[in-house]
């Protein structure tokens, strides 16, 4: 198990260190394209964000918060959906 | 007790946002990458399914009226049948090209629902504008499915299709319960609220 994993490892460093191709960039950009996109609408409205006055709000207030969705489709897209992807279009290429 | 409309409003907009993401990757990869690993196949499918199955308690809970409780199980079922058939796709249970067309006909039901349900004009309020420009603008978009029936590696329809739902979701977040709409709010819409 242990050779298995140092494999797997190296292959990983492997393929980080190799030159991605332009679509495994873009695949991988658009989640933080997206978590910027949320924080930037947070800081131009900033009062969509009931967290940041939370004093006498109801629970459903609090767990509405439009901008930190966006953010955080963003980052379920780039953790769970973009590393294979952005590797299956590299290994697709070669 | 209950989440304000808005509130429902804002969670399937962060349901349509994922759908775009979804959508926009699939773009720049190529359906041929993009369908390497079975469960990549089913995310957008099973997502809109999923959201089909959460608009039942939207239609149970949200009932004002009759309009609104056919309009809300409308979009649940359609929004249900075109996920599943995208599934059955995914999955190799079903093998006609022209099951895609659910997804047009989920888009054209769910944009007529949208516009009959809602009954004051344009310029009530914000939710209203919103209600009318989803209606047209899902109507008009369902002239990407319906391109990706007929041609399944068309770039423009899967174009398309990633921005119909991007701007679904802007839409959505944009919709508040009470808010003017370019300067104007009817008096009987009540009071505003950011």
């Amino acid at each position: 198990m242990s050779a298995d994993y140092a494999h797997d490892s190296q292959q990983h460093v492997i393929e980080r260190s190799e030159t991605r191709s332009l679509r495994a960039r873009v695949v991988l950009a658009l989640g933080p394209a997206t978590m910027l996109t949320g924080i930037a609408w947070a800081v131009i409205q900033p009062y969509r964000l009931t967290i940041l006055h939370p004093h006498a709000q109801g629970f459903w207030w609090l767990l509405s918060e439009p901008p930190l969705y966006v953010v955080l489709a963003g980052i379920v897209f780039r953790l769970v959906v973009a590393p294979s992807l952005a590797r299956d279009v590299d290994a697709a290429a070669r | 007790m209950l989440p304000r409309a808005e509130f429902v409003h804002w969670w399937f907009a962060g349901g349509f946002v994922m759908l775009a993401l979804l959508a926009a990757a699939e773009l720049v990869v190529g359906p041929d990458v993009w369908a390497m690993r079975a469960w990549r196949r089913y995310l957008w499918p099973g997502l809109m399914f999923l959201m089909g199955v959460l608009l039942w308690p939207v239609m149970t809970f949200y009932t004002n009226s009759t309009i609104h409780m056919i309009a809300h199980g409308s979009w649940a079922q359609v929004l249900m049948l075109a996920g599943g058939a995208e599934l059955g796709l995914a999955a190799g249970k079903l093998h006609s090209q022209w099951w895609r067309l659910t997804s047009a006909l989920a888009m054209v039901v769910s944009g007529a629902a949208l516009i009959l349900h809602e009954q004051q004009h344009w310029l009530f309020s914000r939710a209203a504008f919103l209600h009318h420009a989803m209606g047209w603008w899902l109507i008009a978009g369902a002239v990407f499915p319906l391109l990706r029936s007929f041609r399944p590696r068309s770039v423009v329809a899967a174009s398309g299709w990633a921005v119909v739902f991007a701007v679904v979701a802007v839409m959505l977040f944009a919709d508040r319960d009470t808010a003017e709409i370019f300067g104007h709010l009817s008096q009987y819409a009540g009071v505003p609220h950011r």
